[in-house]
């Protein structure tokens, strides 16, 4: 296929420390299990077959954060939940990233009270946010290939 | 926000008991998150062993303060939060709330509409128990029935978005009727989906209903009699699962059930085995009712023409005076109901879900609230689970069936 | 359904001295909340009114006597019937008798009460907060409570917002 024809008769290939990191990072991301409320469904709609989520190498939900590297926020985050996501967060390890999906985690959504936190941002550093209310599958599909194109725009430095 | 408190034994002293302080039993978190605990449910679990001595409930993590938030809404605006509350079964929450603000002011509803109410909050029964089958079995490791029940999920959803746009959160039901006429392709998706329903609940029946493995985890777990379920405040299947036939369709009917004929499904041995058959039987009933309110679907208007209270059609404004001053003070301002206070119960998935509606004659309500079967089915849980191992917990956990955001509104 | 009603609000009118209130074509009780602990064993013995369905509150600040107004539902499986009985309790040190021994589910009921409105129920074997946090200072529910609504920050009041709070003006 596409590798084969490169490689010559050494069978070496170059490439940029950079892409090849990149790309693996995108290619088998797990995320870790954090579904709240509404959004969840969604998510479990995603994951299901219709829309499958396996073909991104997302098929594995992870309880355990030890064990991920994609958190996504799914659904509204109370006041009694924040620290506890906070904690989750700390306890990822590194690379991690975040996406918030949905409108409750990304703004508070249609919840502007004392109960809710108006955007799960206060509480971590988010990547990604879709919005909808919930979102349709397709949407937390869109927003998790856009994560992938910001992970692919990644510098050596930045990590390094 | 507060900071993380860990718990204190003085705190849960008087809820465990004395071998946990002697250090015999292990106290135990079962955390917020969770695989399986359906939502941000937190137990404390104090083990001898693997065997649960005592389960604590600790809930409160899906609070979202929506009654408070509703008296600061007008009706209309408000039965938007309602979809959010039990989020398997919106178009529910709409209807305990319609037919709340429908009693306070008095207004009709006509038989279409009533109609068209009864299928779609039949399909959506059939879509939360689906995903009932789909995660409790995924608790007791039969994972393909997870993707299958959703593959008929999936099926449902697009009605839902055929009828209002939006998969999930509808808000198509409205104070004295529903907002928009059904489309003509809505009779052909629901008969194509009547169709097929009925072979594919046989399917998810031949890989559980007598399944050795299935039966070994769900036999004489969590059992619980029906005198004392019901002054538990159990509801729903859980409850006929013991044996009480309480179904408040049949017991106080509301929008023209009392005209379909359907059965309620019932036994007698209260245990975890119990309460699947009988939610798997209630799918099929669904499918009853479903069926005769299409074969019956009157004509008419779908929604009731009394104008102090529901906008009028945007073509009538052009032409009629009534109608664009209805319109502009429906809109602005609000409605105005009689003063007093209304309660009305329907038959949610999981049980009798309520709505309290308290009215000062302003447009926003002055108080609302929603009695939440999940509320009063997660209190049973300790008493389900005293004896059983961790495992069998977590069966018990999704044959109750409850649902993080009806518990904490 | 109000004829099958009629003898039991009867006997509670006359044994308890409810008053009754006609809504909606049904009858609920306004009740002493000293009289409250028999009328519901009278409901649940006598009259077989098997399931407690809700217990909630409502506040009428900034009226003080009564400024709480607990609002009981029992239902009938057997027989088909439902109840509300209304309890006026006084804003000052609010307090009323607990029902946990005789229907189980009012103990997370009242603990919801007592989280939402602040009403103690006395016999009630473990009465803390349940939704909010255990350290949450206040009762939401209560009308003299605000919303805790936080201003959206647009285009047009950028800049107010921003001057406020400095963290908000990050996007």
């Amino acid at each position: 296929m596409g590798i084969e024809q490169k490689l010559g008769e050494s069978g070496i290939v170059t490439a940029r420390l950079e892409d090849v990191v990149n790309w693996s990072r995108t290619n088998a991301m797990w995320p870790m299990l954090f579904g709240l409320a509404c959004c969840a469904i969604e998510m479990m709609s995603a994951q299901a077959a219709n829309y499958d989520m396996s073909r991104f190498g997302m098929e594995l939900m992870r309880p355990s954060p030890r064990q991920s590297d994609l958190m996504i926020v799914a659904g509204r985050v109370t006041r009694k939940m924040a620290p506890v996501l906070r904690r989750l967060y700390d306890q990822m390890p590194d690379p991690k990233w975040v996406i918030a999906m949905g409108d409750c985690a990304s703004c508070g959504g249609v919840f502007n009270n004392y109960a809710v936190v108006q955007g799960v941002d206060e509480v971590v550093p988010v990547d990604v946010y879709v919005a909808g209310c919930p979102p349709r599958p397709e949407a937390l599909i869109h927003g998790i290939m856009t994560l992938h194109e910001k992970i692919h725009k990644d510098k050596l430095k930045d990590w390094a | 926000m507060t900071d993380l408190k860990e718990v204190s034994y003085e705190e849960i002293r008087h809820l465990v008991s004395d071998r946990a302080f002697s250090g015999e039993t292990v106290l135990l978190n079962m955390g917020p998150q969770h695989p399986s605990t359906h939502g941000v449910l937190r137990l404390l679990l104090e083990l001898d062993a693997e065997t649960v001595v005592n389960c604590i409930p600790d809930v409160g993590f899906l609070h979202t303060g929506i009654e408070k938030n509703m008296e600061a809404k007008t009706y209309q605006k408000a039965e938007v939060m309602t979809d959010r509350m039990d989020y398997m079964n919106p178009v529910g929450n709409n209807f305990t709330y319609c037919l709340a603000v429908e009693k306070l002011t008095g207004l009709d509803v006509p038989a279409r509409a009533q109609a068209i109410r009864v299928i779609l909050a039949e399909l959506t029964r059939i879509a939360s128990h689906l995903v009932w089958l789909g995660t409790s079995a995924l608790d007791v490791a039969a994972m393909s029935v997870f993707l299958y029940s959703f593959r008929e999920r999936e099926q449902i959803l697009d009605i839902m978005e055929l009828v209002s746009g939006q998969r999930m959160m509808t808000t198509y039901f409205r104070p004295g009727g529903v907002w928009r006429d059904v489309p003509v392709e809505f009779e052909p998706a629901v008969r194509a989906f009547l169709d097929i329903f009925p072979r594919r609940v046989d399917e998810y029946e031949a890989l559980l209903t007598k399944n050795p493995l299935f039966l070994d985890r769900t036999r004489k777990i969590g059992v619980i009699s029906g005198e004392e379920a019901i002054n538990w405040g159990l509801t729903g299947a859980s409850l006929r699962g013991s044996g009480v036939n309480y179904d408040v369709r049949k017991v106080f009917p509301y929008s023209g059930y009392e005209q379909y004929d359907f059965e309620v499904p019932l036994r007698s041995e209260g245990d975890v085995y119990a309460r699947y058959l009988v939610r798997v039987e209630e799918m099929r009933q669904s499918l009853r009712i479903i069926r005769q309110a299409l074969d019956t679907l009157p004509a008419g208007p779908f929604r009731s023409s009394n104008h102090k209270f529901t906008p009028p059609l945007r073509s009538e404004i052009g032409v009629s005076m009534e109608a664009l001053i209805h319109h502009f003070k429906y809109w602005t301002e609000g409605f105005r109901p009689p003063v007093g206070s209304v309660y009305v119960a329907t038959e949610s998935p999981r049980g009798e879900l309520g709505c309290f509606l308290e009215s000062d004659g302003g447009p926003k309500p002055y108080r609302v609230h929603f009695r939440t079967p999940s509320f009063d089915n997660l209190q049973v849980l300790p008493k389900l689970g005293k004896g059983h191992l961790v495992a069998d917990l977590v069966a018990i956990i999704g044959s109750v069936d409850i649902v993080l955001g009806d518990v904490d509104r | 359904m109000n004829e099958k009603l009629q003898p039991i609000t009867q006997a509670l009118i006359e044994k308890f001295s409810a008053a009754p209130q006609e809504f909606a074509g049904e009858t609920s009780l306004v009740l002493a909340v000293e009289s409250l602990s028999a009328a519901a064993q009278a409901l649940h013995r006598e009259f077989g009114f098997e399931l407690l369905s809700c217990i909630t509150a409502v506040d009428y600040w900034p009226q003080e006597e009564p400024r709480f107004h607990l609002i009981y539902r029992f239902t009938s499986v057997s027989q088909a019937l439902a109840l509300t009985l209304r309890v006026p309790v006084s804003g000052i040190s609010p307090a009323a008798p607990s029902l946990e021994t005789e229907y189980r589910n009012a103990n997370w009921q009242e603990r919801e009460v007592f989280d939402m409105f602040g009403i103690r129920f006395e016999g009630h074997s473990d009465l803390r907060r349940i939704l909010m946090p255990a350290d949450w200072q206040g009762h939401p529910q209560r009308k003299d409570y605000p919303l805790g609504y936080e201003e959206p920050q647009y285009t047009f009041n950028f800049d107010e917002i921003a001057a406020r709070k400095p963290f908000a003006a990050r996007e």
